[in-house]
């Protein structure tokens, strides 16, 4: 039970940045943009938020990695309207601009480390986030110790980012019209509704999101920001949101399984009857599954329709 | 009127892209090395046969993208050519400098620029450059080059590596002397990826702690990779929950997450340690209001004394191509001098076992027992 409780508490950790990134992801593919600049736009996150923290800790205290994710996720949303511009406005290709977007932020952000820290890495910081257990809460059984112990703080904000997301998009006016945007934008357009805001919104959320989820990261998991930083987590988060069929809550339960198979792969020489199978069957199993999940889901073509595809008012 | 601004933008941009890029890798250095290019010829014939002591050498250092001041490899190597030219009396961008590379690209044009301005000695560091010397090596049959960290197999290539096992046997020491004193019976290692040269590493580790405590347990975890910080972190979170009290990282930004778990665990008021890898780590340490480090010390590669070897054997022209391992006795590897984790005593016992590599006494073995019982 104990080992287990520890694994969970591990894959909670490790599952909090992909489900904030692939929260991100999803509503701007809802919305009908392709979003693959989410690992750039989440290293640009990481940067922000791994160079406040060592500038700022000594006067800030313990507040600091809250601010500095708050900066983060400000700064992805920023970066991520070079996505929106091309993609909407210029009605680029939306592969290539996320793709820009990778790439622009590897150079960025050491450009600016340069700058600012004289190295190609920021300085280290002193303690960014740090595992808490609750006081009364971590008593419960069981449950306490699988949620309240040696836990970080930002898996909650992950927990309730899902549940908005899921509420949002399943349940309010604004949902109902990103979904449209992403499925069928001329019928949103007929209806008097702005395509091209929806989309701004979905792509600005994303790029929120991300940047928050890669400020996370860099806090959470090292001591400083390297280029390394989020080194594929985020195309991870799109594997999260295609196996987890778009959907918020198939998103966080995707997110979990990712982080499980990550952690198995640590744990699997306690377990008599994993022993004999090598890590690295546990490091492939997300992208196998993702890639079985796409051939299960390609006739019932779940994701949105629309996705990709610029809109053009005059082919209406 | 809107696409003619969009379209001159656009020029604009590519122009100043391209400007940039033609710029500064090539001139931006080159007036200042112009006058050594027409000066060492004169200075360098004499010095072709053995020269006499104190003759001027000019040495030529190219940097990965890193640059010098990377606090990592670069630097360290900068700070060794630096400590023989001052020493020497040698001018900066007169009989020694610098190029660095913007990309990878940049390695065979900057080391061609040195051979071609004939440079006594041309030094670069990092496995990285391994094509691009093979390629000047060739080019330049007569051209000295030091390689440090990496092999290239060349006569004119002197190739500095490291006894990895010899310092990390020093830091395995330190660990279980750490251990002991605590009362605890168990410290660990994470290796980034399982080959042989991080097998060294965790081959000195084990034979350190088994000297001092032949039965103290030693947990070896490897991970996927060296940029994988979230899995050091986890590896870290299984490796102390099981009872581990030191972890000695040897995997790059991977050991980062095992250094964030170290620190996370020490703020809740946990006693861990980590032992930090190639350079001193102990800053990286710093937890709470930074008075304190879980670094407990670290094990250093000393590419300055490669660089500084190296210029002075071009100059005593026992210039020799080829491996030079940089164990103990040659101060390659070592650990840091000051310890605000170790005991004086710990030290001096540190101390002794060195010299005890160094005399012979000790021969520690490259390979880990794990890979020996396969």
């Amino acid at each position: 039970m104990d080992q287990f409780s520890s694994m969970f508490v591990l894959a909670l950790n490790y599952a909090t940045p992909i489900i904030i990134a692939s929260l991100g992801g999803l509503y701007s593919e809802r919305s009908g943009i392709v979003n693959i600049g989410l690992e750039g736009i989440m290293l640009v996150g990481a940067f922000v938020a791994a160079s406040f923290t060592p500038l700022f800790e000594n006067q800030l205290g313990t507040i600091t990695p809250w601010i500095a994710i708050f900066l983060a996720m400000v700064a992805g949303g920023i970066y991520s309207l070079i996505h929106a511009y091309v993609s909407i406005d210029l009605r680029g290709n939306q592969t290539v601009s996320g793709t820009a977007l990778n790439m622009l932020s590897v150079g960025i952000t050491v450009y600016f480390c340069q700058i600012i820290f004289n190295q190609q890495r920021t300085q280290a910081f002193r303690n960014g986030f740090i595992k808490q257990t609750v006081p009364v809460l971590s008593k419960i059984p069981i449950v306490g110790r699988l949620f309240f112990t040696r836990i970080y703080p930002t898996f909650f904000v992950a927990l309730a980012i899902a549940l908005i997301t899921w509420f949002v998009i399943a349940k309010t006016r604004f949902g109902l019209r990103l979904r449209a945007s992403g499925e069928h934008p001329s019928a949103v357009d007929s209806m008097g509704v702005s395509v091209r805001k929806m989309r701004y919104t979905g792509v600005l959320l994303s790029g929120l999101l991300s940047g928050l989820a890669g400020g996370i990261m860099v806090l959470t998991q090292s001591t400083q920001f390297t280029v390394f930083s989020i080194h594929g987590v985020g195309f991870i988060a799109i594997a999260a949101l295609i196996f987890g069929q778009w959907h918020p809550l198939g998103v966080l339960g995707a997110g979990f399984f990712f982080g499980f198979s990550q952690i198995f792969s640590i744990y699997s020489t306690d377990f008599k009857v994993l022993q004999n199978v090598p890590k690295e069957f546990f490091n492939m199993l997300p992208y196998v599954l993702t890639i079985l999940a796409i051939l299960v889901f390609s006739r019932k073509s779940v994701g949105p329709k629309a996705v990709g595809q610029p809109y053009d008012i005059s082919k209406r | 009127m809107k696409k003619l601004l969009t379209l001159s933008l656009v020029i604009l941009l590519i122009f100043s892209l391209t400007a940039c890029q033609t710029n500064t890798p090539a001139p931006a250095p080159a007036p200042t090395e112009e006058t050594p290019a027409e000066e060492t010829p004169a200075d360098e014939t004499p010095a072709e046969e053995p020269a006499p002591a104190g003759e001027k050498i000019s040495v030529g250092l190219v940097t990965d993208t890193g640059g010098i001041d990377d606090k990592s490899f670069n630097q360290g190597t900068w700070e060794g050519v630096v400590r023989y030219a001052e020493e020497k009396g040698l001018v900066l961008n007169e009989d020694y400098s610098f190029l660095q590379s913007i990309s990878d690209a940049d390695y065979i044009p900057n080391l061609s620029q040195f051979a071609d301005q004939e440079v006594d000695l041309i030094v670069a560091a990092g496995f990285l450059f391994e094509k691009a010397i093979q390629e000047i090596a060739t080019n330049y049959p007569d051209q000295k080059i030091l390689f440090i960290d990496a092999v290239v197999d060349a006569p004119n290539v002197m190739n500095a590596v490291f006894a990895e096992h010899e310092g990390s046997f020093l830091v395995g020491v330190a660990a279980a002397l750490k251990a002991q004193e605590a009362g605890k019976n168990m410290v660990g290692f994470v290796g980034g990826a399982d080959f042989e040269l991080i097998q060294r590493f965790e081959a000195g580790f084990e034979q350190g702690v088994k000297m001092v405590d032949p039965d103290m347990e030693i947990v070896i975890q490897y991970a996927s990779g060296f940029d994988k910080a979230e899995e050091g972190q986890s590896l870290a979170t299984k490796m102390f929950d099981d009872g581990c009290y030191v972890i000695y990282h040897a995997a790059g930004g991977t050991g980062n997450g095992v250094i964030k778990e170290a620190k996370d665990r020490a703020t809740e008021g946990q006693d861990v340690w980590v032992i930090g890898v190639d350079k001193d780590q102990y800053e990286e340490g710093f937890y709470g209001d930074g008075s304190k480090s879980v670094i407990l010390t670290s094990m250093l590669k000393a590419v300055d004394e490669a660089a500084y070897v190296a210029a002075k054997s071009v100059e005593d022209g026992t210039f020799q191509g080829g491996i030079h391992m940089f164990d103990l006795k040659a101060n390659g590897v070592r650990i840091p001098e000051e310890n605000p984790n170790l005991t004086d005593e710990w030290v001096q016992k540190i101390n002794e076992f060195a010299e005890k590599i160094k005399n012979g006494e000790i021969e520690v073995d490259p390979v880990p027992s794990r890979v020996k019982g396969n």
